[in-house]
């Protein structure tokens, strides 16, 4: 990374170099808003509001870490959320007709990973854009959801989701445990395979990976892949926040994942990555929302102050190198 | 017809090729030294990259055959004339822009180390090697940590030849390697393309740049509507004389082959 080069030079230099600034604009960003909400109400920063933001922000994180593998391939994948409604409408379906939980939520992520791999196929084998075609998905995944479960929402009772979403070792959540194991591999598998490089290498030029014997169309669709998996993941956890599967639940999750990914300083243009930078994007849009709770601000004005941080993270990240 | 030498790296016989209605190639014969750099030279849709496409198993030619290091050899994709020794630096130079320049010289065949079941990126090793592969052939970069977006056009096609000698290739084959470079930066490529012959490796050069190519060839190979009309020793020859035996004007030399 070109920060690394410049800091090891003349450490403070690299302050003064906008592209630091846009580099690690969700780590600021979440530091910014940390010292700004601790201020403002010291509740923000009790042992038990952080707990509970790191669990908040733990569905938002697993899916912004698919989100950004398909990101890095120069896709986008519309489809996020509706498969984590899916996942969950199927999860509370096997439930209700009395699978065990743990086999309810592997068909979940089964499911999710499929509509993924899916998404993936369509998009190389048909050669049609990824918007196109996630966003087709997007409205089909959310009709089965709503045929399989007639719309209504079910009930999951499980005591296995109810420690999952309540209990903790010491002060860290279990949502946040799995989020962090999946933050854990994704970073290996982006930085430290070959996968990973050739990933980049797809995003940023599919041509020339091609041209050095890279199989792009089997890359993209591990990356839609992972991305299902991390919604089926996401549904788990998301049933049991809520307690039930919601067919009609409509989330922010796929907008934010998005935004996560751009305050992560992931290119949306691909071949430029990042796990922990998502990762902070994510906390930064949950601690924001978070402190505005928590300041007493209406509701209505959350979607407001998320939309003018990811456009002031945009304008940031045009000084990027 | 000029036989082909016994310290040929690389030969053709009898090449053609129709694109649809197009006779692309009209029985094309032709052969490369080892250490040698062997230049093509001929006008657009001359036939050149056509030519090089067949070697190198990008195009499959209708009839032909060839032979490299001695062995006959039919290549079916660039994968296979890629492990027979024979890598291409394309016009484009298929870098990814967006990776470092460690990453761009080991993209596909990347060092990995075992650990448990895992096969994870040896980086310091990929790290180490690039700095040496660079060093031994005097290539200029800031950093092997630079993403390659931010090089000069020069750096850029220094890297990809870099690339190719870097796994071993016996046999580099260039397409235009200067073309979108500036003065400076020609006559730097032109050095590290005779450090490549110096180290022992073939170079088969595609040029439109007479003056280039009288510097830098050792044989020249001249073509024109598809076929090979002669063929001449760099050393021997003119700009003139290469003008005159890609148009077709006044054909005297007796290696011309009409």
């Amino acid at each position: 990374m070109s920060v690394t080069t410049v800091s090891q030079r003349r450490p403070w230099a690299a302050l003064l170099d906008i592209s630091f600034w846009a580099d690690w604009a969700s780590v600021v960003g979440l530091a910014g808003l940390v010292i700004l909400f601790g201020l403002a109400t010291p509740v923000f920063l009790s042992g038990a509001n952080i707990q509970a933001l790191l669990v908040a922000a733990a569905i938002l994180v697993v899916v912004s870490v698919g989100q950004t593998f398909v990101i890095a391939t120069s896709g986008i994948d519309l489809t996020l959320a509706a498969t984590i409604t899916l996942g969950a409408v199927c999860l509370g379906a096997a439930t209700a007709h009395g699978f065990g939980t743990l086999a309810a939520c592997a068909l979940a992520v089964v499911v999710a990973t499929a509509i993924g791999f899916i998404n993936g196929v369509l998009i190389t084998a048909g050669r049609i854009p990824d918007f196109v075609v996630t966003l087709g998905t997007l409205s089909a995944v959310t009709g089965i959801g709503l045929i399989l479960s007639s719309g209504e929402p079910v009930m999951v009772s499980s005591v296995f989701l109810l420690r999952l979403a309540s209990g903790a070792i010491g002060i860290v959540g279990y949502p946040v445990l799995v989020a962090a194991v999946v933050v854990g591999v994704a970073h290996v598998t982006l930085y430290h395979t070959r996968f990973g490089v050739h990933l980049l290498a797809t995003g940023g030029q599919a041509e020339s990976a091609r041209s050095m014997g890279i199989r792009t169309a089997r890359i993209k669709v591990a990356a839609y892949t992972i991305s299902g998996l991390c919604a089926g993941i996401a549904s788990i956890l998301l049933v049991a926040r809520i307690g039930s599967a919601d067919p009609t639940i409509n989330t922010t999750l796929l907008l934010n994942s998005v935004a996560a990914v751009v305050l992560g300083g992931v290119s949306l243009f691909g071949g430029r990555g990042s796990i922990l930078g998502p990762v902070f994007g994510a906390l930064m849009l949950t601690a924001l929302v978070n402190g505005l709770t928590l300041l007493g601000v209406s509701a209505f004005y959350q979607p407001l102050a998320v939309g003018i941080i990811v456009v002031l993270a945009a304008l940031v990240m045009r000084y990027q190198q | 017809m000029n036989p082909a030498p016994a310290d040929a790296i690389l030969t053709c016989e009898h090449v053609n090729k129709h694109f649809g209605g197009v006779h692309a190639l009209r029985d094309v014969s032709l052969w490369a030294r080892r250490g040698e750099i062997t230049a093509i030279i001929g006008d657009n849709g001359a036939g050149k990259s056509t030519l090089i496409r067949c070697l190198v198993g990008v195009v499959i030619p209708e009839t032909g055959t060839a032979t490299f290091d001695g062995r006959p050899v039919r290549f079916a994709n660039p994968d296979d004339a890629r492990r027979a020794g024979i890598e291409t630096v394309h016009q484009n130079l298929a870098l990814v822009d967006e990776l470092t320049v460690a990453q761009n010289l080991f993209l596909n065949r990347e060092m990995v180390r075992h650990i448990g079941p895992l096969t994870l990126l040896n980086r310091r090793g990929m790290y180490h090697e690039a700095r040496h592969l660079l060093s031994r052939l005097s290539i200029n970069v800031p950093s092997v940590h630079q993403r390659v977006r931010r090089l000069s056009g020069g750096q850029r096609q220094a890297i990809a030849i870099c690339r190719a000698v870097g796994v071993g290739a016996r046999l580099v084959v260039m397409d235009e390697p200067t073309a979108a470079l500036g003065l400076q930066e020609t006559a730097n490529v032109e050095a590290l393309i005779r450090r490549l012959r110096d180290e022992g490796v073939s170079v088969v050069l595609i040029s439109h740049n007479f003056d280039q190519v009288l510097r830098l060839s050792d044989q020249v190979w001249a073509m024109r509507a598809g076929r090979v009309v002669g063929t001449v020793r760099a050393a021997e020859t003119t700009g003139n004389e290469l003008v005159a035996l890609i148009t077709g004007a006044g054909l005297t030399r007796k290696e011309s082959v009409a």
